[in-house]
């Protein structure tokens, strides 16, 4: 084929969008929103690379600020939400072999998630609302710094997305207990009870020949319960950003409400304990759980101790809840209590379940060999890998006397933040977008190999690079969240852009192979309404 | 008392060991996994000291640190300890205000950084003159932010808030504002 035929029909014109069903529609829908994102994630983090080097003309200290501000949140909920909550949608009903609750409630997901991020993104774009991610009283509500009204669309824009997350938590508790039309009545109950662990904690206690049967798979049961803090963090944000709302309106109806109402350091808790619901728990379950499942899909055998696997899950959960005041180890007014147990003990916690998640998986793989050196598996070791380096960063930096001189420079957000985000859970994404790609297309050919193997290597050289440059540079001294105006750290920035040039020109091939596999036609043809009217995920062959 | 470069320096040293053994340990399994090998039997009795393993690794890091590094105990319990000097320090609308424009402390001195703020969540870092940092703490609006620090050793430190302030937080910077005698007999 020519390349311009391939270019609008994909590779050898397999790729045919109106043979899709209405889910497979839906999750390409999350992953090309998803994806778009995720470049606006790159662009932005490469300006802000450039930017701590040498300042461009183009952009002001406020305009840095906002995207500094922008970055993360579109990264984590407009890319990494998205990527997610696509393949959760589809996944949940797949394997328990049930149609999805409400295909519109995803259609709805979608939407609010997309304009959401696109509300808030383009409000700080515009306003240069910048107070990071609204952790730090009263800087959410410092109009003197800030657009008041800039700011009340991004909270509106965050808010959206919130909405649009709620519905997700509906429609994946709602497909795991619901009975489909014609279906013999399902046990609701006890599947939500071994969805979220609290069967097989009652099995702990039993004795062996009474133990009951899991009535969902681990996958299933690690989504479950990863987005149990997902309602949590979900209700945080949302309750927050209707108090910060509040602050906005009264200071745009002429009424100076007094920032003191609020205990600067009570929000700090509050906050950091909602948002660490993300990053120390539904990310590292939903994270194990998909490492879990392709290990099964690549190798076809039982997970390796896998009522452990459970178990710890179960655990993870728990820890998520108690964990975020690792956060709050410089915080000098925070109880020494809560930061040895929360701070410290239950943060070691998670090297012990992450831990187990990986040797679980390595395990699982090992079972299995000789294993082809697929797409899937590179970009999951990739992933475990990534989370290998960031998981023991982040728990030097839990450390009382650590992090006295760690906190808040850039060894936080280069080798555990953006290693553990980029290398550990993008890649771990990347292998579920490569295994789950010729499913969902109903056998779409790969434009190039070549391309998926630069992707990768490059993706995992810049991630790991930009990630310890920015680590040298924060033993060093150099702060996360402010700029150095007289260069004081150009060569580590100067060499953690160029590692970030090889993520953008990783995404840009990966990216480049997805549109010539599926065509130009294609990509406008995901976004039209499905021929095929069946709620059933796949069409029937 | 050990230095806060020394800590950074001996954590530099094993997280990098740390990263190359992880590195290779993968690249090796990457490969090993393509092979047919004798066996493909994982025993639990492995996975279980794994477990192990992580557990006490986990646990005696904190144990260490807390025997090693000198601040640690002393930050946990500095309401036993009587400092040589206190300087009262407070951050209002983006600026740092000190009891005096250049803080001098005696070598050897054990102080007392009280610093309040009396709007945004600042932070209160000092920094030496190769832009290393010495410590930080986060100075919260409503609360008592207080840090004991031992000197021993001469020096000129800058001072600059380690929070995220807003745009106008980037410029919360005092060169050269503290200075640490020189130590006696050196």
């Amino acid at each position: 084929m020519s390349f311009k035929n391939t270019f609008i029909h994909g590779t050898e014109g397999l790729f045919k969008p109106d043979s899709l069903t209405q889910m497979q529609k839906i999750v390409l829908r999350f992953v090309v929103v998803g994806l778009i994102y995720y470049g606006f994630a790159v662009i932005e983090g490469m300006i802000m690379r450039i930017y701590e080097v040498e300042q461009i003309p183009l952009i002001n200290t406020n305009q840095f600020f906002a995207i500094l501000t922008a970055h993360p949140l579109v990264g984590i909920f407009g890319s990494t939400y998205a990527l997610v909550f696509g393949a959760f949608l589809f996944l949940t009903p797949y394997l328990m072999k049930k149609p999805l609750y409400s295909i519109k409630l995803a259609n709805w997901s979608l939407i609010l998630l997309a304009s959401g991020t696109f509300i808030f993104w383009f409000a700080g774009f515009i306003s240069h609302y910048a107070p990071l991610y609204t952790l730090y009283w009263p800087l959410p509500a410092d109009f003197s710094q800030f657009s008041v009204w800039g700011g009340t669309f991004f909270i509106l824009g965050i808010a959206i997305l919130m909405v649009g997350t709620l519905f997700f938590i509906i429609n994946i508790f709602k497909t795991i207990v619901y009975t489909p039309e014609g279906w013999e009545k399902q046990p609701s109950a006890a599947l939500l009870g071994s969805a979220i662990g609290y069967s097989g904690f009652r099995n702990l206690f039993r004795k062996k020949e009474n133990r009951k049967e899991h009535l969902v798979p681990l996958p299933v049961a690690a989504i479950a319960r990863g987005t149990v803090d997902m309602v949590l963090n979900t209700s945080i944000i949302l309750f927050t950003g209707v108090l910060i709302l509040i602050y906005m309106l009264a200071n745009i109806l002429g009424v100076d409400l007094k920032e003191s109402a609020i205990d600067a350091l009570l929000y700090k808790n509050w906050f950091w304990w909602g948002l660490d619901l993300i990053a120390d728990g539904l990310v590292l379950i939903f994270v194990a759980g998909t490492w879990y499942l392709i290990a099964t899909m690549i190798t076809g055998k039982k997970l390796f101790m896998q009522n452990i696997a459970r178990a710890a899950l179960l655990l993870e959960l728990v820890v998520s809840w108690t964990v975020w005041s690792h956060h709050l180890l410089s915080d000098q007014a925070q109880p020494a209590m809560l930061k040895i147990v929360s701070g410290e003990l239950v943060t070691a916690f998670e090297l012990i379940t992450q831990g187990l998640a990986f040797f679980i998986t390595l395990a699982t793989l090992w079972s299995a060999r000789p294993l082809k050196m697929t797409n899937p598996l590179k970009f999951l070791l990739g992933g475990l890998l990534g989370f290998a380096l960031a998981v023991p960063a982040g728990i030097m930096q839990a450390d009382v006397g650590l992090n006295r001189i760690l906190h808040n420079t850039q060894w936080i957000v280069g080798p555990h933040v953006h290693v553990a985000v980029l290398v550990g859970l993008t890649m771990t994404l990347y292998a579920a977008v490569y295994l789950l790609f010729p499913i969902v297309t109903n056998g779409a050919k790969l434009y190039s190999q070549k391309l998926a193997n630069i992707h990768f290597w490059l993706h995992l050289i810049g991630g790991i690079g930009m990630g310890a440059f920015m680590g040298m540079a924060g033993l060093k001294g150099m702060l996360r969240r402010t700029l150095y105006v007289d260069g004081e750290f150009n060569l580590y920035m100067i060499l953690a852009a160029l590692a970030g040039s090889l993520l953008l020109i990783s995404f840009l091939a990966f990216f480049y192979n997805i549109v010539m596999s599926v065509g130009l036609k294609g990509v406008i043809g995901i976004f039209t309404p499905s021929k095929l009217k069946t709620k059933e995920l796949l069409p029937e062959s | 008392m050990v230095d806060s470069n020394v800590v950074l320096w001996g954590q530099t040293i094993a997280y990098t060991f740390y990263c190359l053994v992880i590195i290779l340990l993968m690249l090796w399994f990457g490969y090993k996994i393509t092979k047919t090998g004798k066996s493909n039997v994982v025993r639990p009795a492995i996975f279980y000291t794994f477990v192990g393993f992580l557990t006490v690794l986990g646990v005696s890091l904190h144990i260490i640190t807390y025997n090693t590094i000198p601040w640690a105990p002393v930050d946990l319990n500095r309401g036993d300890y009587n400092p040589d000097k206190t300087f009262e320090i407070s951050v209002a609308n983006h600026e740092f205000i000190l009891p005096s424009d250049k803080l001098v402390i005696n070598c050897n001195d054990l102080v007392l950084f009280d610093v309040k703020s009396n709007d945004l969540t600042y932070g209160f870092g000092l920094f030496r003159q190769d832009n290393s940092m010495v410590f930080q703490m986060q100075v919260v609006p409503g609360h008592r932010n207080d840090i004991l620090w031992k000197f021993d050793k001469p020096g000129i430190y800058t001072i600059r808030s380690t929070e995220y302030s807003g745009p106008r937080g980037v410029f919360m910077v005092l060169k050269d504002a503290v200075e640490v005698t020189p130590c006696e007999g050196v």
